[in-house]
Formats: structure tokens, sequence, C-alpha cells
């Protein structure tokens, strides 16, 4: 029997809702961590932006671009130190990804705890259903991309030019018609990263708050994924066919 | 018409589940989906086999006990239905239908497709309120309230907290029953002094439970009987890193 | 079954003078608690619905120690929640010639001169509170442009009073009310156990004093102790099987309550709602209410001749009979709920009912869209339209509704005193539980009205006074803590080892039938003495034949099921034996007997103007008779043609 005889005393044991656990703070929350993803994605949408701006110099000839090459190193000399503004850019970058990475990882661990148990049937989207495999499995595919893209063009460790020669070469070089497969592994990258900016994009809005009537904004982020794509698609194209030479 | 049903047998928290065959006979297209599963139930027990347990209460679409996962979808394929209020003449003679238990960490299996869902009751424990006794309110028109905000905090008041949004994240995330409840409260002159607190007690609830984070699939709201709108986690974003500042 | 007349008996709480000082003065002369001292005394609350819910909530803000038990998975889920309509109150915010007074006149003539004139009379003074208070604590009542609240009239009112959450207002009130018993919860004052089910009252010297409860998850019979007992169960519309009740509602907490000595009041009085979904086959569990407020734009009618069995559209205008407003010109299609279910039973009883085996008529929209466009339709209507799709199948805008009467509130319930005291000391009954301040029938948007004023502003100051006298309670007697738990226990062995071949279910079914056919919307001597000399043949069937499959320490569905059905046969009973001796029509209790040339209902105020409280006892039923007197609003026969 459970009952205890006393006056007033409630008999069943009062449940404490739970023991005092450590407060997780900004970061350990998951609404802390969507808003690092949202915020270090909108630094590499913004470099992202400027980087294909920067490509379409390719249109202009070799010396254009060799310079605008230059001038990225040596932007704000003497007040800033050679490299002073690229090396700051690139940290920034760097952190960026590494908070992006991290971010995603956390939220995809949080994820497989809250589900431990899979359901039989196959689920069946109600939404754009490919957004999570974009993302995450995307965003895997566009990190391997980007580790290969700076041993290509950055570096020029996997480019046929090597990384002695001038950035335009090795552009042109890069992507010549006989490395059409190269050109082809590029387009399928950068299609992924536009996919992943079509959700990501509205994603970081509504993230941090700013979403306000939802298929405008998605329209919106549609569009500018499409633009990118396109940008960064039309140089090595128009290399591969031979009208950049 | 007749049907094949594979439905999760659980007889406790702890034992493994399984998923079983049943055939129906004879279901009537006027019939609900409690309906059908009650003639199910009615053969079992006469058969000295355990009626299969599941949560239902008012059958209208209201009180949100009712819940299972039909062939993949939480609530089924209808939508804007609760499992309630689906109808069989949406389904096909001969059709295979699965019925799972919602599936997330936070809502373990009590037995069959009945799950335990305090955790939602714990997270409106947090802050989901205004803070006032009976007795001291002003008069109903003291304050008026502009219908735009009025109707706002309706449309995300009608949430039922069925669950069928953490059922449907592929994150398993409680985004939208807490962000309803934020955004609820939060649109109307009444839920202001207590809102960043609000939003930000919450969210650290909702993660404390073992929820996963948001990632803006949209999958709940595509499955919300009540059609509670992805806007309402964007106000909640906003309002949680207001909070966090 | 017979009765016994026992001695009459009275509220002796309420105070006597003017009808608007009474409740100040109650108030005034009721004993208060000091703070430290609320910290130490106990309070068991049963059911969370409006009642249940606002008054846990207040009573664990006031400091008392409160536990609160639900049988459903969270209190949100309570039945309140399905309430559609609205919610009256005498603010006169229309400046429509309401008023506190009016409120109270049109509560006591639409209770059929059946309820007492003055609790009538605190609801109505209490309902303005409501709205202050559930506008304060976030509710979003529809509004107009201006950003004031806006009102409508429902059935039964010539005024503009009933605010409203779209077609959800009982949701919204109830996640207030949730929401406020959540903030209690956190702050440590209220203990909630949902999925707990109470199975049996302790009462120890004579004092309501505690509860035995299922824990319906691990079936542990578990004991819980308080210096005094709140119960907020509902009603028992259940008893019929096909109501508006959420499957889960119960009469098991009220009727163990009555077994140990709390009078029954008016347990014959059951308000059938006019506007529900039709039956549409045996397998149909419950039953769904469209608002009532679709009345005010819909046009209810049957086919002139008997058989036509034409599509709607077929049927020309001169052929079709509008009998409401026919038959009540000056209401027409508003008249009050138990009239406008009687004339829908009237007109299928003649054979031009409509649908499946002739249980229906139209509710049309055919001139609401013409007059006010679809898309007004829409905007007030498009909801419950879709529901009604959902249900039927069939497009609302395309062919008219089809509705029919169903079981919907029990005015009936335990009888309480103006301080909502059982006639067992210590048991409060709030809400639909109690017999409430409806008399013998319930005005569309009062119950949410009564569920708030009882648990917000009546309860906490009333059971005040009597928790000011815990000191001299003494410990509660052991013997009657185990005898209750014995009790419990050995019914759950009963029911298990039965073992038969027929399911709770299926005698529910049954039961149900017998009863709407029996004593449902008309009653006669003899279908009333047919229903009690069957029920306990099926009683004893049940008890011989039951299947209860599964064992106690389960989650068992089976085995709540059958505790209920097997309460429900007791109730049903003293239903049928209620309506047997109230040889008058009154409200939603129709004697056919007692009808005048017109087939109205014909009360019979000079043998019939009390309070019928049933007393159990070993030998039979006790009737004790509250006499009810009429001092302010005179009686008249209703009228609303």
């Amino acid at each position: 029997m459970t009952a205890i005889i006393e006056r007033g005393a409630a008999t069943a044991p009062v449940a404490q809702s739970e023991p005092p656990r450590r407060r997780p703070g900004f970061f350990g929350s998951s609404n802390g961590q969507k808003a690092v993803m949202a915020v270090t994605g909108a630094v590499l949408v913004l470099f992202l932006a400027g980087h294909m701006v920067g490509n379409l110099k390719t249109f202009a000839g070799a010396e254009a671009f060799n310079g605008y090459a230059a001038w990225l190193r040596e932007v704000g000399y003497p007040l800033l130190p050679k490299r002073g503004l690229l090396t700051l850019v690139e940290v920034v970058l760097l952190a960026a990804i590494v908070l992006h990475i991290w971010s995603a990882v956390a939220l995809a661990r949080r994820a497989r705890a809250a589900r431990p148990v899979k359901y039989a049937a196959r689920r069946k989207s109600q939404a754009g259903g490919y957004v999570v495999h974009v993302m995450r499995w995307g965003g895997l595919t566009v990190a391997l991309f980007v580790a290969y893209h700076l041993l290509d063009l950055t570096f020029g460790v996997a480019n046929p030019a090597g990384g002695a020669a001038s950035p335009y070469q090795r552009m042109v070089e890069g992507f010549a018609p006989g490395r059409w497969y190269v050109t082809v592994f590029y387009a399928v990258a950068v299609v992924m990263v536009g996919l992943h900016l079509r959700h990501g994009l509205w994603s970081a809005f509504q993230t941090l708050g700013l979403a306000r009537g939802r298929r405008g904004l998605q329209g919106a982020a549609g569009l500018l994924s499409a633009v990118l794509v396109l940008g960064f698609l039309s140089v090595p194209f128009a290399i591969m066919i031979g009208a950049v030479k | 018409m007749n049907l094949t049903l594979k439905i999760w047998r659980q007889p406790s928290p702890d034992d493994p589940g399984k998923m079983v065959k049943y055939h129906v006979k004879d279901v009537s297209p006027d019939m609900s989906f409690l309906e059908m599963l009650d003639v199910l139930n009615e053969g079992l027990i006469l058969a000295g086999d355990d009626p299969v347990a599941f949560d239902h209460d008012c059958r209208e679409g209201i009180c949100g006990m009712c819940g299972m996962v039909i062939n993949g979808v939480p609530h089924g394929e209808q939508k804007a239905t609760t499992t309630c209020q689906l109808h069989m003449r949406h389904f096909e003679d001969g059709a295979v239908v699965t019925i799972e238990p919602w599936r997330a960490a936070p809502f373990p299996v009590i037995k069959d497709l009945v799950v335990d869902r305090s955790s939602f009751d714990r997270i409106i424990q947090a802050g989901g309120f205004v803070s006032v006794p009976a007795g001291a309110a002003p008069d109903a028109h003291a304050v008026p309230v502009p219908k735009d905000d009025a109707d706002d905090a309706f449309d995300a008041a009608t949430c039922i907290g069925c669950g069928a949004c953490v059922a449907a994240c592929p994150n398993g995330s409680a985004s939208l029953f807490t962000a309803a409840k934020i955004t609820h409260l939060g649109s109307l002159p009444q839920g202001q002094p207590e809102r960043a607190s609000r939003a930000k007690a919450m969210v650290e609830r909702m993660d404390l439970e073992g929820f996963g984070g948001c990632t803006n699939t949209g999958e709940c709201t595509a499955v919300c009987p009540k059609g509670i709108s992805l806007d309402a986690i964007a106000r909640m974003n906003a309002d949680f890193l207001r909070a966090s500042r | 079954m017979n009765y016994r007349e026992g001695e009459p008996i009275r509220d002796t709480k309420a105070p006597d003078g003017p009808i608007e000082e009474r409740w100040e003065k109650r108030k005034f002369a009721a004993r208060l608690v000091n703070p430290a001292n609320k910290r130490k005394l106990s309070v068991i609350v049963v059911g969370t619905g409006l009642a249940g819910g606002s008054a846990a909530a207040t009573l664990g803000e006031l400091g008392y120690q409160v536990t609160s038990f639900c049988y459903q998975d969270s209190p949100r889920r309570a039945h309140s929640i399905a309430a559609q309509g609205g919610i009256n109150a005498a603010k006169n915010y229309r400046g429509d010639g309401d008023s506190v007074y009016r409120l109270f006149y049109d509560t006591v003539k639409g209770g059929d001169f059946r309820a007492r004139e003055s609790n009538v009379y605190r609801l109505a003074q209490v309902s303005v509170n409501i709205i202050d208070q559930a506008v304060a604590q976030g509710v979003p009542f529809a509004r107009e442009y201006g950003g004031l609240l806006d009102t409508r009239s429902f059935g039964g009112a010539q005024v503009s009073r009933t605010f409203y959450a779209r077609g959800q207002t009982g949701q919204q009130l109830l996640l207030g009310a949730y929401q406020a018993l959540e903030r209690q919860i956190a702050a440590g004052t209220v203990t909630m156990h949902a999925r707990h089910e109470m199975l049996e009252l302790i009462v120890s010297d004579g004092r309501a004093r505690g509860v035995v409860v299922r824990d319906m998850v691990t079936g542990e019979i578990e004991s819980h102790l308080a210096d005094a007992v709140v119960l907020a169960t509902g009603g028992y519309g259940n008893v019929f099987f096909l109501s508006t009740n959420a499957k889960g509602c119960n009469t098991s907490a009220i009727w163990r309550a009555h077994r140990k000595g709390a009078l029954f009041a008016n347990p014959c009085y059951t308000q059938i709602h006019p506007t529900c979904i039709p039956v549409s086959g045996e397998y149909q569990s419950k039953l769904t209410l469209m608002s009532e407020s679709l009345r005010n734009d819909g046009r209810v009618w049957v086919p002139l001749e008997a058989g036509d069995a034409r599509p709607p559209a077929a049927i020309p205008e001169d052929e079709r009979d509008y009998y409401l407003e026919r038959i009540y010109p000056a209401f027409g299609n508003l008249v009050p709920r138990d009239i406008a279910s009687r004339a829908a039973k009237n007109v299928c009883d003649g054979g031009r009912g409509v649908g499946p085996g002739g249980l229906g008529v139209y509710l049309d929209f055919a001139d609401a869209s013409t007059r006010l466009g679809r898309d007004a339709v829409e905007e007030k209507y498009g909801n419950l339209f879709e529901m009604y799709e959902r249900i039927t199948g069939e497009d609302p805008y395309a062919q008219p509704m089809r509705i029919y009467p169903a079981v919907h509130y029990t005015m009936g319930g335990l009888w309480v005193d103006y301080d909502l005291q059982s006639s067992i000391p210590g048991l409060f009954v709030v809400g639909e539980a109690n017999f409430s301040d409806h008399g013998a029938n319930r005005l569309g948007a009062s119950a949410l009205m009564q569920g708030l004023a009882d648990g917000y502003f009546v309860l906490p100051t009333t059971i005040g006074d009597y928790l000011a006298g815990a000191r001299d309670f003494g410990p509660v007697d052991e013997v009657s803590v185990a005898e209750a738990e014995i009790a419990v226990r050995d019914r759950i062995q009963r029911l298990l080892a039965v073992d038969g071949d027929r399911t709770a279910d299926s005698f529910h079914r049954e039961l149900g039938k017998l009863m709407w056919d029996y004593c449902g919307m008309e009653r006669t001597e003899a279908s009333l003495t047919k229903a009690l000399a069957r029920i306990p043949e099926l009683r004893a069937e049940f008890w011989r034949n039951v299947k209860v499959s599964g064992t106690n320490e389960e989650l068992n569905q089976a085995l709540e099921r059958a505790g209920r059905v097997a309460d429900f046969f007791d109730l049903a009973e003293l239903m049928c034996l209620d309506a047997l001796h109230r040889t008058e029509s009154c409200g939603g209790h129709f004697r056919a007997e007692s009808q005048d040339a017109d087939g109205e209902a014909l009360r019979d105020d000079e043998n019939f103007a009390y309070v019928a409280a049933w007393e159990h006892t070993p030998e039979g039923p006790v009737l004790h008779r509250e006499d009810l007197e009429y001092a302010y609003v005179k009686m008249s026969q209703r009228s609303y043609k």
C-alpha cells in the first residue's frame, strides 16, 4: 500500500521535474548552434559572391585577371602588410568553415540522438524531402570539392600548369578542352553548392529570425543561388569550349 | 474493403517491439481510421489477444491525443487531418498499411502505439504562459489588440500538441510546437513582459528534453493538422537571439 | 426499481438579502486561511478541464498544496477543448441592452425554471471577470479592426454577448487554464498525475479525505490523501455510448462519490444538441458536433412529403418544409437546443428524415451563399464545412448538410450547495460534474462560463472557508483507506475473472441504444419502465459474460473501458428512475405524457419545482427534494413562438 496516513501529505512522490543540469549556454543550445551555422554560412556566401565576380575577370583577358589576382595581394599596401587583407580573409573563412562544420556535426548528432529507433516504413517526405540529404551529404561533397579546388587552382599542386604559373594560366590549362572531366566535376560540385545555398540562404534568414513571408525569400534564395551557379560555371565552360584561351 | 495492417507491437517500454501483420475484413469507407482499429481490437479481445493500444480521446481532431505514423507519414497523407479524422475512403481495397508510433527519444513508447509526450508539458512549464493570478486582471477592453496581431496569435495558438511535427522532423525537433506557443503569446501585448525570458527558457527546455535542432526542412508544417506556419519558428529564433544578447 | 422519499434538503450556504449582494456577502463571510497555513493544507483536484484546470491553478497560486489527476496523457486534452461556439459574459460591450440581470434572467428562463436563482445570479456576475482573466492570460479571442473584442449572438439569446475564438473557443480557454496550471506545476504548488484514473473516494470520519487512483500505465493502485477533494470530472453523456463527448469521458469518479454518500441531482436532465453529424453506420464510435453558430445562417428543412427520396437539389422550394421557421416564427432557426432537437426528432419520426436510416434533416446554406456570397460563408464557417466534408465525404457548399441531434451535455450531476460543496463535507464538485446552474436545459455558450466561474472565482473562495477549519479534521482513518483500496482491487479482479465472450464496448453499445431509445429525446412511462426492466438484465449479463483481456499490471485499455461501463449501468438505472418519477416535461427532459395541444413541453411547477437529489443506500435510492423558489424571475411557460 502506498498511502501515508498523515494529514495534508500528498502521498505520491513529488516528481522533481529534472535534476538540475548545467545550463547548456548559447553555443550548447540548438538555436545557438543554428545561429552559428547561419552566420558562418552568410560569411561564406559573401565570399562566394566576391569570388564569383572576381572569376568573371577571366573574360577581360589574362592581364586583367592576373592583375586582379595581384591586387588581392596588395590591397591596402602600404597601410597593411602585403597579403594582409587576404590573410585576414583567409583566417575568417577558415574559422567560418570550421564553425559551419562544427555546428552541422553538432546538429546532426543531436538529430541522431533524438531518433534512436527509425521508422519501418520508408519515410515519405511531405515537404522538399531532398533538403536534408543535400545539406548533410551535399555539404560533405562540397567540403571535398573545396579541398581539391584549393590544390588545383590555389596551390597548383593538382594543376597541369603547376604552382609557379600565373593564375590565368592555371585557370585556362586546368579547364582546357582536353580536361573536360575536370570541368564536369566542377560543374557537379558547383550545382551541389547551388542546391546547398538554395536551402541554406533562406534557412539563414529563418534561423536569424529575419524571415517574413516565406515564399518571397525562398524565391530570392533560389534566384541568388542560380546566379552564383551560372557565374561560376560560365568561366570553366567558356574555357572548355575554347571561347577563352 | 479488406486491408492488411502492419502494426508496431511493443508490450512495455523495456520490451523490444516488432511489426506484426493483421488482416481486417469488411472495412466500410465511411469508418474513421480509429474505428477501423476499434473493429480490429474487438476481434483481438474476443480471441483472447492483447488489443492494440493507441491513444485517442475526443475523436474530433482537437484534443491532440491521437497520432500514429501511417505509411511513413504522421497522421497519414491526408493534409490538415488528425488520425481520428482520417477516413477509410482514402485507402484502397487490398492496401497494406503500416502503422507506427511517433519516433523520438523524448517520446518513449509506453505500449504499442502509445508514447509518453510529457516532455511537451515540461516545455510549456518552462515558460509557455502569462503570469497572471485569478482575480487581478484589468478590464478586457483596457488594452486594444490590433486584429492582425490577434489573428497571428490565434493561428499559432491552434496547435493541439499532438507531436506530429516531432514525428515528421528528420531531426526529431520540437521547434514547431515550441515556436507556436512562443509566437502565440509573443504576438499579444499581454505576453510582452515575459517574451524574452519565455523564448530562452522554452528553447533550453526543448534541448534538455532531447529533441533535435531545426534545419528548416518544413516537414513539420506539412504534416501539422492545424497548419502552423514555419514563420512561427522564425519568430522563435528572433526572440531567442534577442534574449541571448 | 423502487425508491423511498427522504427528508427534504436545503442549500444553507446562500446568504439572504437582495440577490445582487449575496455573493459579496458570502465572500466576506467566508473564513480566510493565512498564507503560512495554506502551505500546510492540501487539496486533490480530479480532472483538468476548464473547471478542474482553473481550480487547480488558482488553488496552487493561492498557496495550497494541490495534487491534480487526469486520465489523459496531458491535462491539455480534457474535453473542454472541443467546445466550439463561445462563452457568454454580461459585458454589454455592444450597448445592446445586456446586463448581469439579463444574463441571469435568460439563464433561469433557458433552464426552464429548474435552477437556483442565487447560483445563476452569481454566475452572471462572475462572467465579466472570466473574460478579463482570459484576455490577461493571452487567450486570442476574436477581435474587430478597432482592436476591441468581437461578440456574436447565440441560440436562445437576443443580445450579442458571446465571446469567441473562431470555432475553437473551448480550446483557447482550456489552453489558458492549462498554461496557468503548468505554471503552478513548475512552481511546485501543483503535483500533476496524468494517466491516472480515480476509482474510489476515501471518506474518513464523515469527510472526503482522498482518492484511490489507478496508474493507467503500470496498473498500480495508489491512495492519495488531502484535506479536501474537488471533483471536476465532467458529464456522463457517454452513458448513451454515442455522444459528442470524448471517448474517455465517464461517470466513474462522480458515481463512486455518489456510492460513498454524495447526493446525485437531476440525473435525467440531458442536453441533446440539435446540430450533429448523423450516424453513418454500426461501427460509429462517437458523434461530432457542428457548432450551433451554423444556425445563424443555415436554414433547417425536410421534404414536405414523407418518403421523398429525391436528392435535395431536386426538391423544389414549395415542396420543402422549413419547419423551425414555420412553427417558431419569432426565433426561427435560433430556438433553444431542446426545442430544435425535438422538432428534428418529430419530423424524422414522421418519416420525413433524410439520409441513411432517415435520421437526419437538412441544414441549408444556399440562401446564405446568395445573400452574403460564398466567400463570406467560407470566412465564417469554413473550418466547420471542412470538418463536415472530412467526416461525411460530402461538400456542404454543393449540397445541404445533414444534421441530427446527439447527446451533448448533462445538466444533472452531484448535488452541491452555494459553496459547491456536495453532501459529503470536504467533497467539492465543479463544472459539468455538478448539477450546476443550468437547471433543466443549458443555454449555448454557458458551459464554458460555468466551468471557469467555478474554477477561477467561486471554488477558491468557498473552499477556503472549509479549509479554515482543517485544524479539527484529525488524521485519516487507516481503515477507510484500506477499505477503499480493497474495493478497487476487488472490482478489477472481478472484471478480469469473468472471462466471457462479449467485449465491454459491445455491452456499452447496447446500453447506449437502450438509453437513446427509452430515455433519450422523448420519454414515456412505458419506455422508462421498459428500460428499468432491461438494464438490470443487461448488467447481470455484463458481470456474467464480459471479456476483458490482459492483466491489471499494464496499460490495459480494455480494463479501463470495462470499469467505466460497469458504472454506466448503475447510473443509467438512476437516470431512468429520475426520468420516470418526474412526470412533467421540462428543458432537456421531455415526457410525452406532459405536452400542450401544440406538442410543446408542459411544465408542472406545482408538483415539480424542485431539485431531485438522490441518495444511494443499500436498500435502494432515496429521494431528497430541494424546493426551488423564484423571487426575481416570474415562472412562466417558455415560449419561443
